[in-house]
């Protein structure tokens, strides 16, 4: 069984991807978000201008994702129609925003702002993607052991 | 008097380094975000990239899931797209190379911890940040406020330990 690839409808589709790439990219690095210190300055309250970086962002983003889902059309690349992203709430959402929060105080940085790190040419970034791939294999293998060791016991 | 006096002094202390290029940058990182979600109706993060590009190398069924596979090039694709855009940004800013002096047990520590805690919590500050806090997710806007409290605390902690960079 294949799983149908996201990107085998339309041949604009990975281009798109990689323009909206590029622009996410050049404002983590327009913005400084890409450095670790000016995270850590933010958290440190001695400039809060991290602030005007995720509420920019959010209003953008908000803005087109208010607009576009109310339009009740579709995409063109996908034919997806638009909706806001939910995602449901429970306990992992609570334990896996606090861990976060625990590496992202401690190190200045997060996903998205550490590959446009690797792009400014910060190699020492290398570190904390590293660390990354570990974290998030470590919780696949453990969510899957735990999962096999529940189904493995008879239910009564 | 006084109040025309101390608003552009709090603005200093608060902003010492301006809003401008902070707002812009923003403005920017939304616009990226905002062109694939037009285009593709798909609110893009930046942290699933992690188990979908996992799915190349691991056959644990957790990162086989299908919405991995089905995701994991157009991932590859876009993350390629944020180094290239940070690396044209630098070259062209002239402050291509600039390197961090955080130190490396930090970022790898750090590192370790926003993997475990971002898949387990279903995404990072693009995903819940921008999309869904955008979206207006109450689960989106609590895991923000939980991780940005828990953050402001320990980065707090490590520099009352005298922990620098």
């Amino acid at each position: 069984m294949s799983a149908q690839k996201d990107h085998e409808q339309h041949p604009l589709f990975l281009p798109l991807i990689f323009v909206g790439g590029l622009i996410f990219g050049a404002g983590l690095a327009m913005s400084q978000m890409a450095r670790p210190e000016v995270v850590l300055a933010f958290l440190q309250f001695s400039d809060l201008g991290l602030l005007f970086v995720m509420g920019g962002a959010a209003a953008v983003v908000g803005t087109t994702i208010f607009v576009a889902s109310q339009s009740g059309r579709s995409a063109p690349l996908t034919g997806k129609r638009y909706a806001r992203r939910l995602k449901s709430m429970d306990r992992n959402v609570m334990y896996g925003g606090t861990i976060f929060g625990v590496g992202w105080g401690l190190s200045g940085i997060c996903p998205g702002a550490a590959y446009a790190s690797l792009g400014i040419g910060n190699a020492a970034i290398l570190y904390g993607i590293v660390g990354m791939f570990i974290g998030a294999y470590l919780q696949g293998y453990l969510r899957e052991a735990k999962a096999e060791s529940m189904s493995g016991q008879p239910a009564d | 008097m006084v109040m025309t006096a101390t608003v552009p002094l709090l603005v200093e202390t608060l902003f010492p380094n301006g809003i401008s290029h902070y707002l812009l940058g923003g403005i920017l990182i939304g616009l990226g975000t905002a062109v694939i979600y037009l285009g593709t109706a798909i609110p893009a993060g930046a942290s699933t990239f992690l188990e979908s590009t996992l799915s190349y190398v691991s056959k644990l069924s957790r990162f086989q899931q299908p919405k991995f596979i089905a995701s994991r090039d157009w991932r590859v694709v876009f993350t390629l797209g944020i180094v290239a855009g940070a690396a044209g940004y630098s070259l062209i800013a002239g402050d291509f190379g600039w390197t961090t002096e955080v130190q490396p047990w930090r970022l790898f520590l750090g590192g370790i911890l926003i993997g475990v805690g971002t898949r387990l919590g279903k995404g990072c500050t693009s995903g819940h940040g921008v999309c869904g806090v955008g979206s207006g997710s109450s689960t989106s806007i609590a895991n923000v406020a939980v991780f940005m409290i828990v953050a402001v605390g320990v980065a707090q902690l490590v520099m009352a330990l005298g922990v620098s960079p």
